[in-house]
């Protein structure tokens, strides 16, 4: 249950006075909520849990980790050699 | 965004094991409170490329295994009752009550239908205002926003005929449970992303401090585990205790404020029960009192309860990680997924299942078996 599945937003729209999205997962389209998310917009990447976007996934954030984790890694190889 | 692909990078997660590897000088163990990551550690094999001194142990963090059985036989009696609906997620179908499950209850022409969002159960109001409908809001701090939001829109829109049969539980109490255990053996903790996107994590920042246990906010790639794993061994191995954050990407200190809101709205905190665990102080949310005409608990007059656990099943062991899966005597003979025992066999989350689902164990379990017999 508190597996989310990340998607990408396609469209906002309001359905029955709440803020809704169809989210892109991988090809699979469906509805989540986004009443949660007063500031996220089409293109945004979120986690989808129970029918609602509970958080707004950060890009500069993953490249940054992926970046140190990568040098760590680097780091390892160097020592070895 | 592509870029999430690497966070399953082979490469990247051989990397990180090494390095894992290179850090550690002494046995260490580990908890991931969320069962997804259970599941996720035990899928991708991770348990195995970790060091033989790593020895991972399984948290609480399935939220069908720790819904009370009193609550369980609950629902199964409201789902009994002429002109209900009973609304769940589809993991719940399963566990075993005191006499039954909801699945018996639905082939024996009770109403149960499973919904993906609790908005769903809204509509199904909405679409059958003749009958009652109930949602059984169940869950830690991840559906804790959804399930109150469910509220927020019936009574928005004027919805006489729904109520909520809570148990919402939180993560925080939990912990201080299991650390302050005379059987506790975690030494550090995988904090569970999911439910640290929506509170954030300052509330850890204490435990950690109490009890001297280092704790890492983790995602739920490959890639995140291990770094999840390799920055509580890095604070294990230096002797530093405090919160540090592996998911960056979705998670931040102060969490989703607005979600937050919403539960603050319908939800206040109250004792739980634990499944298996028992009575937890000020582990739950319940319905405050402005809510209490959607409380199923109270619109229903289901009489006195009587539950009835399984004699066998030793789910609160497993869930307070004092023992693993393999280590129950009925695990993959008496207790499988197709005839589960205690909840953990059921559920996508749960310990045992991930056990059973994954082949690990089952060889010591036969093994021990045959010994028995002979």
């Amino acid at each position: 249950m508190c597996l989310g599945i990340p998607g990408k937003i396609v469209s906002v729209y309001h359905q029955a006075g709440l803020r809704m999205a169809k989210v892109d997962f991988g090809g699979v389209f469906r509805e989540a909520c986004i009443e949660t998310l007063p500031e996220v917009k089409e293109g945004d990447y979120v986690i989808v849990h129970a029918g609602f976007a509970l958080n707004r996934l950060s890009e500069s954030e993953a490249l940054e980790t992926l970046q140190l984790l990568r040098e760590i890694g680097a780091l390892n190889e160097d020592e070895v050699s | 965004m592509q870029v999430l692909q690497e966070f399953r990078n082979a490469d990247l997660v051989h990397k990180l094991a090494a390095e894992i590897r290179r850090r550690v000088t002494r046995p260490w163990v580990l908890m991931e409170i969320c069962g997804g990551q259970t599941h996720a550690i035990l899928q991708y094999g991770l348990d195995q490329l970790l060091p033989a001194e790593i020895e991972l142990v399984h948290g609480p963090g399935c939220p069908v295994c720790v819904t009370p059985l009193d609550l369980i036989d609950k629902a199964i009696a409201i789902a009994s009752l002429p002109n209900t609906i009973l609304c769940s997620y589809g993991d719940m179908l399963r566990v075993p009550g005191s006499q039954r499950d909801l699945f018996a209850v639905r082939a024996a022409g009770g109403r149960v239908q499973v919904v993906y969002s609790p908005l769903d159960a809204v509509r199904i109001a909405q679409e059958n205002p003749d009958r009652e409908v109930v949602f059984f809001a169940i869950g830690f701090e991840t559906t804790a926003p959804p399930n109150a939001m469910s509220l927020l829109q019936a009574k928005a829109l004027g919805l006489r005929n729904f109520s909520l049969l809570v148990s919402q539980v939180r993560v925080p109490p939990a912990m201080h449970a299991i650390l302050s255990a005379p059987t506790n053996r975690v030494q550090g903790f995988l904090l569970a992303g999911h439910v640290c996107t929506i509170m954030g994590y300052w509330e850890y920042e204490p435990i950690a401090a109490q009890y001297g246990v280092p704790m890492t906010v983790t995602g739920f790639e490959p890639v995140d585990l291990l770094q999840g794993i390799l920055k509580t061994v890095a604070q294990l191995e230096e002797g530093r205790v405090g919160v540090e954050n592996a998911y960056t990407r979705a998670v931040t200190r102060d969490g989703n404020r607005a979600a937050q809101q919403i539960i603050n709205q319908v939800f206040e905190p109250c004792d739980r029960n634990w499944r298996g665990i028992g009575l937890i102080p000020l582990s739950g949310w319940g319905l405050r009192p402005e809510w209490a005409d959607f409380d199923a608990e109270k619109r229903f007059n289901l009489g006195p309860i009587r539950t009835q656990e399984s004699p066998l099943c030793i789910a609160g062991q497993i869930l307070q990680g004092v023992k693993k899966p393999h280590q129950c005597p009925a695990f993959a003979t008496l207790c499988t997924p197709q005839a589960p025992l205690g909840a953990p066999m059921v559920s996508a989350e749960g310990a045992c299942a991930a056990y059973y689902r994954y082949g690990r164990g089952l060889e010591q379990s036969t093994r021990s078996h045959s010994e028995g017999k002979s």
